[in-house]
């Protein structure tokens, strides 16, 4: 072996056996223990029990379409979002202001919309002040898709931001100065140049937003069930570790058809790194 | 490039600098007490007046480790994986029944606490442990109502309130399968241990009745919401109904007469204990009146020490909603430990009835 081949070892070994320890292993023990019935034996009970239950139908129905409208919705914030701060002067640090929310625990954010949503919180003080009257906020359906949005927001803009930082501008004044409207520069030259970072950041919402759980017992009351429900359920109350790993293996393989819809390839090149 | 590194230099110094002084502090306390003179104990989190720890220091000369869990299923997890030396263990009865099971526990040497004279007989000797042979009550309470008077228009008496019309999306249950279910269970003239699937599916069925008036289905966040007014009515424990009416004085606990849970946690001493007679000086500590009295004013829920409740005020242990009277009492049912097949019931019942809230 030569010095050369021995160094290029040792730097690639860790990296090896952090994927094989915390990626491989994982998901092998999540396919394996999927196939576990309560009594210990190898089965494929859990899979029957998922397929034939409306109510597991209805919660992945249900799953899909709550992180379907919180992708949707952050993107159409996000995309403009950052396309005006990427217009701005002092970029890097209104970059910040978006990034700095992600530094504060989760749990803590969400706590704190139960005060702002609540009947007696100051959403609510200010519609009655302008004569509306108090509303119902709290544990409606908008109030969950609004709050995840918020919370997902950051991991939408940043692939964006940089997908247009990354533009070069010469492309924008030849499409400019070769005719084009703003309109048909935007639709023909940037959209399709920052397509990479839209995708990117797709993968970074939709995904987590298909198994969230905590934000839809806080805000959603309960009434908001999704996959990540059960599979709390199935790991700390039931302890059927079978049948969560079975809700699991089904996550997992939703989430492989997001990737390849978003061209996998393409956005991981453009980076879509959760801070 | 510079930045980074003097950024990151400074950071390990940090970090160094924290990991130097904590090794400070545990060296400190670990000079002071030996493996025989500690005790190790696992309790629930903010569930012990910790001055009466260090009373108990001060007395006995033992080095108290404190340590909390947040679930009876975490902790029983801990003890089954082994590896760890708790001397003192608080669960609920059916983890009690669960442990006793496994074998993880020892048997209690009754004689070596003599302040198990004060107990309440009518707590002791119970299905899940019979003769009081693993554990003794640490504290007990009930599953119930609070209201809002501002919020209702007669206060609430029964279960079957709680269905009535008028309080169409203002009710707030407990997110726990068990408990809903019991409820459910108990309008239905059933034991809270059915393990009959037709009866379990009844029983959801009348939950399913229910979900017009349910606002949320809810934790521990209970407290914040009906102190805040949010909601009318709740479903909850006694302890947490105590801290909510600190918090609002309109607010109201009812243990429905016909009847409801009634749950005790208990002292346990598990076989892998290794301070055996620190455990049981500990448990006799506790059970001393005044001491015993001076944990439920801080805790909250209901002392089985019946000579203690001399030292506590007639407010409190005149209150029928925390200390109920004979003929409710006799209605209140104990948790069983369920197998797991009945538990996996009880819990897709319960996940069927969320997802029919919405």
């Amino acid at each position: 072996m030569t010095k050369h081949n021995f160094g290029r070892l040792f730097f690639t070994l860790p990296y090896y056996l952090w994927l094989l320890l915390f990626v491989i292993a994982p998901l092998v023990l999540i396919f394996y223990q999927s196939f576990l019935g309560l009594d210990g034996h190898l089965t494929v009970q859990n899979y029957l029990t998922y397929a034939r239950s409306a109510t597991y139908l209805k919660m992945t129905l249900n799953s899909v379409w709550y992180a379907f409208l919180i992708t949707a919705i952050t993107l159409m914030i996000a995309y403009p979002l950052a396309y005006l701060i990427a217009q701005l002067k002092r970029r890097d640090f209104w970059l910040a202001l978006m990034i700095l929310p992600t530094w504060i625990n989760l749990l803590l954010k969400t706590y704190a919309f139960i005060g702002i949503l609540s009947q007696s919180g100051p959403l609510n003080a200010l519609t009655k002040a302008l004569g509306l009257g108090s509303h119902q906020l709290l544990f409606t359906d908008a109030a969950f898709v609004i709050v995840a949005a918020y919370i997902e927001l950051p991991f939408m803009v940043l692939p964006i931001y940089n997908a247009i930082v990354g533009i070069r501008p010469s492309l924008i004044n030849a499409s400019l100065d070769l005719g084009a409207s703003r309109v048909q520069t935007f639709w023909r030259v940037i959209f399709p140049l920052t397509k990479g970072g839209v995708e990117a950041g797709i993968q970074a919402v939709f995904i987590p937003a298909l198994s969230l759980f905590m934000i839809t017992r806080l805000i959603g009351g309960n009434r908001v069930i999704t996959l990540g429900t059960a599979i709390e359920e199935h790991f700390l109350t039931t302890q059927n570790w079978g049948l969560g790993s079975t809700i699991g293996v089904v996550l997992v393989v939703a989430m492989l058809i997001v990737m390849l819809l978003t061209d996998g390839a393409n956005a991981v090149k453009k980076g879509g790194k959760r801070g | 490039m510079k930045k980074m590194i003097a950024a990151t230099l400074a950071l390990v110094a940090v970090i160094g600098g924290l990991i130097a002084w904590n090794h400070q502090l545990t060296a400190k306390q670990s000079a002071a007490s030996s493996a025989t003179k500690t005790l190790v104990i696992y309790n629930w989190g903010d569930y012990i007046d910790p001055s009466l720890i260090t009373k108990f220091e001060k007395q006995t000369g033992y080095q108290v480790d404190y340590e909390t869990f947040d679930s009876n299923e975490a902790m029983l997890t801990k003890l089954e994986q082994g590896g760890t030396r708790y001397d003192l263990v608080i669960p609920s009865e059916y983890t009690v029944q669960r442990l006793k099971k496994a074998g993880l526990l020892r048997r209690l040497d009754l004689s070596k606490i003599p302040n198990r004279k004060n107990l309440d007989s009518r707590l002791l000797n119970q299905a899940y442990d019979p003769g009081n042979r693993y554990s003794l009550p640490y504290f007990w309470g009930t599953l119930g109502i609070v209201y809002n008077d501002q919020l209702v228009k007669q206060p609430i008496k029964h279960w079957n309130q709680l269905w009535d019309k008028r309080y169409r999306n203002q009710v707030m249950l407990l997110d726990s399968a068990r408990d809903m279910l019991a409820v459910a269970l108990i309008t239905q003239g059933q034991s809270v241990n059915s393990q009959k699937t037709s009866v379990l599916k009844r029983a959801e069925k009348k939950l399913q009745k229910l979900s017009p008036n349910v606002k949320a289905v809810v934790a521990d966040e209970m407290k914040l919401y009906l102190e805040q007014g949010e909601a009318a009515i709740g479903v909850a424990y006694s302890g947490d109904a105590a801290e909510m009416m600190a918090a609002n004085s309109h607010l109201h606990y009812v243990v429905p007469s016909e009847g409801s849970n009634i749950w005790y946690d208990s002292f346990v001493i598990p076989k892998a204990a290794k301070n055996v007679k620190a455990a049981y000086a500990f448990i006799n500590f506790m059970l001393e009146p005044k001491n015993a009295a001076q944990n439920a004013r801080y805790v909250g829920y209901a002392t089985p020490n019946r000579v203690a409740k001399r030292y506590l005020s007639k407010k409190v242990t005149s209150n029928r909603a925390f200390y109920p009277n004979a003929k409710t009492m006799r209605h209140l049912q104990v948790y069983q430990d369920l197998p797991k097949r009945v538990n996996q019931t009880y819990n897709d019942l319960f996940l069927k009835f969320k997802m029919f809230v919405n």
